[in-house]
């Protein structure tokens, strides 16, 4: 039986994991390696490492993190913040990353994501996507949600399952950081019109929360959520068994 | 020793972490007569099949794999250019296990689309008690893949995803496993283990 997935995300800066709200104010949350074993004895099905890492120095710890991760987890991770050419791609790759994620690189250079998929295959790129509501419509959004683009949410979706993306990640600015749950009816608008395996982020506040999302069907693949797990107000293995027991499959 | 074939198909990294946890000492090699003193052999692999049986032939190891004597497992891409015939660019593979790989169908018993790549976790149902030893039946395991096997005597394990295929080949000493051992936490570390302890 296929899985639906459960996919905390760590935020590095410096090494360290950090959680912001709203895309601001941040507050250091733990070691990296030890919340990624920590995580995957709980069963959790997959990681995300965010580098948001403002300096040359912070990115060159990032990847000699991935390194570590790679060495001590046996659970897949996929990498992003910051990765903008085949060449940062490569580094991540090289270092033992599963997938890379890309997101303002792609929006402002759509090619990348063919590039990657020349190199690397489909399945080694997940799109990232940040949007935010204006009148209602879901506009794509960059670096870490601080500008508008022209693009949006469901067009932008579509153009990069074409391109060769492998995974769709969407979050929700509007529900992130909230913890009033994710926006479910643009995940069921997402995955009608993409046949690429969807993410969703933003808005986790209460197992409550991840069962409404992962009961819609078509709908999201994977839940993916930070502070509810980085501060134990939810643990993977009780999320899994009310899951479980609302005949959602899960890898318990 | 345990031999991980190098054919220069980029990331062995998964595999050669997955060995440093188990504690056992490997070697990355393409030459034939390491790869033949070698106790156990993974032959991993990410890609296109077409690439990869290229890869494979430049190496000059494509005449070595089928005559190898001690366990052989292959990989996701490792295990289907183990079978006979891969449509994935029309591609004669290196006949081991007689199954041929087709793409997953996109359209499966259900009304839905089935999304591929296969992304995720999946059960395995198995038959093979001594490569399931300790694992309990229809566990989940990591898979990444576009690709994948039919179903005929030699799939000691099969998953449903739209369709029924081969997730877990076995012909005598060699193995074929679609999904990520390497990245199927402590079921993925078992296999690993009980396929290490094979002589």
């Amino acid at each position: 039986m296929y899985a639906k997935r459960i996919i905390p995300c760590l935020d590095i800066r410096d090494g360290k994991t950090v959680k912001g709200i709203n895309f601001k104010g941040i507050t250091s949350v733990g070691d990296p390696v030890e919340m990624a074993r920590r995580y995957s004895e709980q069963m959790a099905d997959e990681l995300v490492f965010l580098d948001i890492s403002a300096t040359l120095e912070g990115r060159k710890t990032f990847a000699s993190l991935v390194e570590r991760i790679s060495r001590e987890i046996n659970i897949p991770f996929t990498v992003g913040g910051g990765v903008s050419s085949v060449e940062d791609a490569d580094i991540l790759l090289q270092a033992g990353a599963d997938k890379i994620s890309i997101n303002s690189a792609a929006v402002k250079n759509p090619q990348l994501i063919c590039e990657l998929k020349e190199k690397f295959g489909s399945q080694f790129i997940v799109v990232a996507i940040d949007a935010k509501k204006v009148n209602g419509e879901y506009i794509v959004t960059t670096h870490g949600g601080s500008r508008f683009t022209e693009r949006k949410l469901y067009e932008w979706a579509v153009e990069a399952e074409k391109l060769g993306a492998g995974e769709i990640l969407f979050t929700s600015m509007d529900c992130d950081g909230t913890k009033q749950g994710y926006d479910c009816q643009a995940y069921t608008e997402l995955a009608r019109l993409v046949n690429i395996p969807i993410i969703a982020s933003g808005g986790a506040g209460s197992i409550d929360d991840i069962v409404e999302l992962l009961s819609h069907e078509p709908g999201a693949d994977a839940a993916l959520a930070a502070s509810i797990f980085h501060y134990g107000s939810v643990t993977i293995p009780e999320l899994k068994k009310v899951l479980k027991d609302k005949n959602i499959p899960v890898r318990i | 020793m345990v031999g991980i074939i190098d054919y220069k198909t980029g990331n062995l990294k998964s595999v050669e972490n997955a060995l440093y946890r188990a504690g056992v000492e490997y070697t990355v090699t393409a030459d034939s007569m390491i790869l033949r003193s070698c106790s156990h052999i993974i032959l991993p692999g990410v890609g296109d099949a077409g690439w990869a049986m290229k890869r494979i032939a430049e190496t000059g190891i494509a005449e070595t794999i089928p005559t190898l004597t001690q366990p052989v497992m292959g990989i996701c891409l490792g295990m289907q250019i183990m079978c006979s015939y891969s449509e994935e660019g029309e591609t004669p593979c290196l006949g081991i296990f007689p199954n041929r790989i087709g793409r997953i169908p996109e359209k499966g018993a259900g009304p839905e689309r089935i999304k591929v790549p296969h992304i995720g976790w999946n059960s395995v149902r198995c038959s093979d008690r001594e490569l399931f030893d300790g694992i309990r039946q229809d566990e989940y395991f990591y898979f990444v893949h576009s690709y994948c096997a039919d179903v005929n005597e030699y799939a000691a394990g099969v998953t449903f995803y739209g369709t029924e295929f081969g997730s877990l080949l076995r012909r005598d000493n060699f193995i074929g496993c679609q999904f990520h051992p390497e990245k199927s936490g402590t079921a993925g570390e078992r296999l690993l283990e009980n396929f290490l302890k094979m002589k």
